[in-house]
């Protein structure tokens, strides 16, 4: 019998150098949305922690151990990226591995491109490192996550991978021009 | 004329060019700047009587000096050449002219204006009707104008962007610098934007000391202290445009239009245009200074006094070489001292005021007042009323000041009524017209350098208070304290034109004659005149014009009030506004993890909202879409077909209330279904009609998954959140969307069961899994879901796995399915197997059907409470003279049925009153052989087997059809259970 | 225009949808009679100042009650509207 073979979402689209920028796949392992139920979160939150040595993340940040992140993604959920999950009693766990396209955007001017595409001041002063917002990505819905000095997760639907290599490369072209002005 | 060792600007030469002569002129010019240092003082054609204009100002005000900049679709009209900056190669045209500048053929409506004064289009004009369109707005439109856009779609790169701050500085003059050095020193996060390239505002265009030091030497000095913060940005050729609500502001940055094409990279935006989001903000826009309306004042060479200092002391230019200057305030004086000092020779100074002295060599003429002009294409003598007398003045260049007029503008962007200051009869800003926004300096009234450098101060002190911060102690620079005297003289009476706004040609007997027209509120005089209008927005004239309206109305110039200022201050290209958007950047495209593979079979891919899903999929020979698609329908009729169905909106649902939310949002049950089964769903909204259907499946006790419409999937999404936020938050229940997670292929057709067959670990089978069944499988070693339903009227399954395995099932299932005499089939296909089974679409459920209309209406449980419920019970909402679904089926076998053709009874004529229903779906049904629709038809149900006749107006098409069940194929669902 | 999520804080109004009146978080009950469900359904509001709405904040998922001045264009507090008492 055939085997199927797993496509990641960016596959084919990056790894990509545009505008001094250097755009690349997040290879997120299994995905597993954690939603707990009422009155659930702090017994959901030990439980994953047994799990895999993270709680669920505070609203607005990315958490991680070892090869495991659990990333807040928006009202009372989670994503919990990088680590296999058990059943956690008092959640609804979701299989989400390959739904969203993961792209690790870097370079020096990563700050200014992303200002072209996104309504959120991610200064590092207003936004450090391990914080996330879920916000638009030009017309797509995103988290944004910095994950260094220089260096950000932009995640949005699996299929808008494409939109968002186009948008985020556009802008890098653009912001790359200027210091030729 | 250029005075060499004066001004700001550098050595280096730039050659451009203007009407295509070749000028030259020096770095750091603007186009302005660069053709009056050549002596070129005719720059344009005025709107409306095509009268020789030259510049008047030196700054974003400019109303006459309008040029075209670049080639092609590159192509920019209405630039003003007071802020293009000079770049080599720059080739500048003149507009509003033909066949020349000099010699103008519309120039005679200059001839012919006492016929076109205020409300002349709109007396003359008028009749007969009709001609207006085609006829008379034609022809005005192209005597009367501007520049002329390309036509040409323009390929430039234009950008948008974000920014974000404590303190946004609009404005680098005295004011703006020390409110930005103040609130930078404080420690907030400051922006300082201005719209010229070079910072220091009028400190650059005075001779003045601050500190000690020249005060362009110490705007210098600031402005590196200001760069070296790391919490502050000097936003250079960045107009502040608009103030919007809660601390928002439009910008237009200027990227790179002051440097050649050729000489920047192609992807460098043309312009930028911010969104910036301040906390707080000081507005140090300056102020604006103001003409007087006297006979012939529109001549090239009159310009405004503080424009003519300007450019002799930033540009090192004298713009004549015998120069007077007119003016009713202190200020004027200025242009005459600086002018003399640099040697250029100033043959009178007008003054208006009475027994005003002035130490200097040049004549100096006061309580008098200009009257006359003279000069056809520039000004040559000027005639002045003096000690009773007339006395005629040979001069190329006048200066004039009216006064200044504190800039305003974005103090009014959110409703905010300025204040008149008799004390410099002005306007000022009111304040906390803005929340968070404290004016300075000259914008505030404030003219003195000394007193703009304190307020800045002031001003910024304020903002941070916003912010609760506490201000640093800033000393304030030592600077002149000067005079600013003035006394009304808005108009000289006398021979002759006295414009207002050059821009639109609007003169003092215009506003006279709207007054007396009863168009006597500020707002109707705008409208009458169009005085305040185009591309400047009256700035230099609006001021002036209400005084003498409020003269002629015999009102005060308070109560007459200001016309309303609105964004944008400068205009903004649709370009930099709309940046990003155009093209691939209007929309996100999705794409299914199959969108390779049926591009690859050489699918047209057709969008379905932001999807792209294939259409067809061609086979040699076939040569239209319909041979393709009979073809594919007949396949999964006989055999088996594959179909990408992953684009339906999917929504996992778990939790203790999983099955109450759904029987709170679905009209029928879902608590009894059993796990491992499907049902249908309808779902309606409040109002009772239907708003979306899809199945639903148990998947556990307290786990459900949802199928919506592809064009629903987001609304219904939504709808969940509301419903379990707003509407039931009692209920304990968690929704995520699963779309993108599940790659879902439909397989259907007979040989439907035995294609899975081959792909799945454990073989399926009725009994396993029965219609409507679901479950969990192995699907060639991962991980999947199969569920037993159709879309189609066949036996068939949606397989789904996880969508990184998308691609590679779906090219397993279309070879596996050719090994059985089956295939892809695309949205054409789809489309007819569902008509031929009567399943409804968006097209019937288009949001004005209910359950009652498409015969569903006993799913409406009674039983319990469910969104539409109540509503759809109304009365009105289930009389059987409403429109029913019905299928259709023409009586002559090659009848035509289109959709959007309307029903009516087989004798009556096709009019609105006799209009009986509607036809939403047609295909042409292979199955059948012969065209088949649905549609909606008054009493249908009751009515099959009555002949009706489609009309459709628009194709001219009209057709006899006979009414029937919108099931046409297998109505008793058979094949379905296989 | 900015809009306040209680979750993310002040975003741009581009990040929201709105969402009706708060006359959503009274649903009637089915047996409430005519006149108020065509209260509930049909009629509205149109304040010139205080009005009280519900945004969606998209990217979040968040539905809140959002005070806001119809006259002012000022913005006030938001609420998660799942915690609105009623």
């Amino acid at each position: 019998m055939a085997r199927l073979i797993a496509k990641s979402p960016l596959a084919g689209l990056v790894p990509v150098e545009v505008g001094g920028l250097t755009l690349s796949e997040v290879e997120t392992g299994p995905v597993t949305s954690v939603a707990p139920f009422k009155g659930k979160q702090t017994a959901v939150s030990k439980a994953l922690k047994a799990a895999v040595g993270l709680g669920m993340p505070k609203v607005g940040r990315m958490d991680r151990k070892g090869e495991a992140r659990a990333l807040w993604v928006g009202r009372g959920r989670a994503l919990v990226m990088g680590a296999a999950l058990p059943d956690l009693e008092g959640a609804a766990q979701t299989d989400q591995t390959g739904a969203n396209a993961v792209l690790r955007v870097e370079g020096p001017a990563v700050e200014a491109v992303l200002a072209r595409l996104v309504p959120l001041d991610l200064r590092a002063t207003a936004f450090p490192v391990g914080q996330t917002a879920r916000t638009m990505v030009a017309h797509m819905m995103a988290s944004v996550t910095r994950v260094g000095d220089a260096a950000f997760e932009v995640m949005v639907m699996r299929s808008m991978a494409q939109t968002l290599v186009h948008d985020i490369g556009g802008a890098a072209k653009a912001v790359a021009a200027r210091d030729l002005v | 004329m250029r005075i060499e060792g004066h001004g700001l600007i550098g050595p280096g030469t730039v050659d451009f060019s203007f009407d295509g002569k070749r000028l030259q002129g020096r770095e750091g010019d603007t186009l302005a700047s660069a053709l009056l240092a050549n002596d070129v003082r005719l720059v344009g054609r005025s709107f409306k009587y095509h009268r020789p204009r030259g510049i008047l100002t030196a700054g974003p005000e400019e109303p006459n000096a309008l040029v075209s900049v670049g080639q092609g679709a590159g192509l920019v009209p209405n630039v003003r050449a007071t802020q293009q900056e000079l770049f080599a190669g720059l080739a500048a045209r003149s507009q509003n002219r033909w066949p020349s500048l000099e010699r103008d053929v519309m120039s005679v409506n200059d001839l012919i204006s006492p016929f076109l004064g205020a409300g002349f289009y709109y007396k003359t004009f008028m009749w007969p009707r009709a001609f207006w369109e085609r006829l008379y707005e034609p022809i005005i439109r192209r005597a009367a104008g501007l520049g002329a856009l390309s036509g040409q779609t323009n390929g430039e790169p234009y950008e948008k962007a974000f920014a974000f701050c404590d303190v946004l500085v609009i404005g680098s003059g005295p004011a703006g610098l020390m409110a930005a050095l103040t609130a930078a020193r404080a420690g907030a996060d400051v922006i300082l934007a201005d719209e010229d390239a070079r910072m220091g505002g009028r400190m650059l265009a005075e001779v003045e000391d601050v500190d000690g030091i020249p005060s362009h030497e110490w705007v210098g000095e600031v402005l590196a202290e200001l760069a070296a913060l790391p919490n502050v940005r000097l936003m250079a050729r960045t107009t502040v445009t608009g103030a919007y609500d809660q601390g928002t502001f439009g910008a237009l940055e200027r990227v790179a239009l002051h440097a050649a094409p050729g000489a920047v990279s192609g992807a460098a935006p043309r312009e930028c245009f911010w969104r910036i989001v301040a906390k707080a903000s000081v507005l140090a826009a300056g102020a604006l200074e103001r003409p007087i309306a006297f006979p012939n004042n529109d001549r090239p060479g009159i310009m405004m006094a503080g424009a003519v200092r300007a450019y002799l002391n930033r540009w090192g230019v004298a713009p004549g070489k015998e120069v007077t200057v007119f003016g009713n305030n202190d200020d004027a004086h200025r242009t005459a001292r600086d002018l003399a000092a640099a040697g250029v020779k100033v043959v009178g100074l007008i003054d208006s005021r009475d027994g005003v002295t002035s130490g200097s060599d040049y004549p100096v003429f006061t309580g008098s007042t200009v009257i006359g002009t003279a000069g056809r294409l520039g000004l040559e003598h000027i005639t002045i009323r003096h000690n009773g007398g007339i006395r005629r003045i040979r001069t190329d260049c006048l200066a004039m000041s009216g006064g200044w007029n504190p800039t305003v503008h974005l103090t009014c962007h959110m409703n905010g009524r300025p204040v008149w200051e008799p004390e410099i009869l002005s306007f000022v800003p009111r304040p906390g017209s803005i929340p968070g926004m404290v004016v300075a300096g000259s914008a505030n009234g404030v003219f003195a350098t000394h007193g703009c450098l304190a307020d800045g101060i002031r001003a910024a002190t304020e903002a941070l208070a916003v912010l609760g911060v506490s201000a640093p102690q800033v000393e304030v620079p030592e600077a002149e304290e000067r005079p600013y005297a003035i006394s009304a003289l808005w108009a000289v009476e006398g021979k002759g034109r006295k414009w207002l706004d050059f821009q639109n040609d609007v003169h003092v007997k215009d506003i006279r004659l709207a007054a007396q027209e009863n168009f006597a509120s500020v707002e109707h005089m705008k409208r009458y005149t169009t005085q305040g209008m185009a591309t400047d927005q009256g700035k230099s004239s609006n001021v002036a014009a209400l005084a003498v309206l409020a003269d002629a109305t015999g009102r005060g110039i308070p109560e007459t009030g200001t016309t309303t200022f609105r964004p944008p201050y400068v205009p903004v290209s649709i370009a930099a506004m709309g940046a990003g958007s155009q093209g691939k950047g209007f929309a996100p495209e999705r794409f299914t993890t199959s969108h390779g593979a049926s591009v690859a079979l050489g699918a047209p891919m057709i969008e379905a909202g932001l999807w792209y899903r294939p259409s067809y999929f061609p086979k040699p020979g076939e040569t239209t879409w319909r041979e393709a698609c009979d073809r594919e329908v007949a396949m999964v009729r006989s055999a088996v077909g594959v179909c990408d169905v992953s684009t339906l909106g999917k929504i996992d649902i778990q939790g203790p209330d999983a099955a109450a939310l759904l029987d709170f949002v679905y009209a029928n049950t879902f608590s009894s279904l059993k796990v491992g089964k499907v049902r249908y769903g309808l779902m309606l909204r409040e109002d009772g009609y239907v708003m979306d259907d899809g199945t639903t499946a148990r998947l556990a006790d307290t786990h459900y998954v949802m199928t919506t419409t592809t064009a629903a999937a987001g609304l219904v999404m939504r709808h969940l959140d509301f419903v379990s936020q707003v509407l039931r938050p009692d209920l304990d229940v968690q929704i995520v969307s699963v779309t993108e997670s599940w790659a879902q292929f439909s397989v259907a057709g007979p040989k439907a069961r035995e294609l899975l067959n081959t792909i799945l670990d454990t073989p399926t089978d009725d009994a396993a899994m029965p219609y409507m069944g679901c479950g969990p499988v192995m699907v060639s070693g991962v991980a999947g879901r199969l569920f037993r339903i159709s879309f189609s009227g066949e036996m068939a399954y949606e397989v789904a796995v996880p969508a990184d395995y998308g691609e590679s099932l779906y090219r397993l299932l279309v070879a596996q399915a050719e090994v059985l005499g089956g295939g892809p089939y695309g949205m054409e296909a789809l489309n007819v197997l569902r008509i031929e089974k009567g399943f409804i679409t968006h097209a019937e459920i288009h949001g004005r059907t209910t359950a009652f209309d498409i015969g569903m209406d006993r799913m409406v449980s009674l039983k319990k409470d469910c969104i539409g419920q109540t509503m759809s019970r109304r009365p009105g909402l289930l009389d059987d003279n409403l429109e029913q679904l019905v299928g259709l089926r023409p009586v002559a076998a090659a009848g035509q049925l289109t959709a959007g053709a309307h029903l009516f009874e087989e004798k009556a004529e096709a009019v609105r009153v006799n209009d009986q229903g509607y036809v939403t779906s047609v295909c042409h049904s292979p199955t059948l052989g012969r065209m088949i629709g649905l549609g909606f038809l008054k009493d249908g149900r009751a009515r099959h087997g009555e002949t009706v006749r489609l009309v459709d107006h628009l194709r001219k098409i009209e057709t006899l059809c006979e009414v029937c069940d919108p099931v046409f194929f297998d109505p008793e669902g058979g094949r379905l259970r296989g | 225009m900015r809009i306040n999520c209680p979750h993310c804080g002040t975003r741009d109004r581009r990040e929201f949808t709105w969402s009706g009146a708060d006359v959503a978080l009274n649903r009637p009950a089915p047996d409430a009679g005519e006149a108020a469900w065509d209260d509930y359904v049909h009629l509205r509001e149109n304040p010139a100042g205080a009005s009280r709405e519900l945004w969606y904040h998209d990217p979040c998922g968040t539905f809140a009650l959002v005070e806001r001045d119809t006259v002012t264009h000022l913005v006030g507090d938001a609420v998660l509207a799942e915690k609105v008492a009623r």
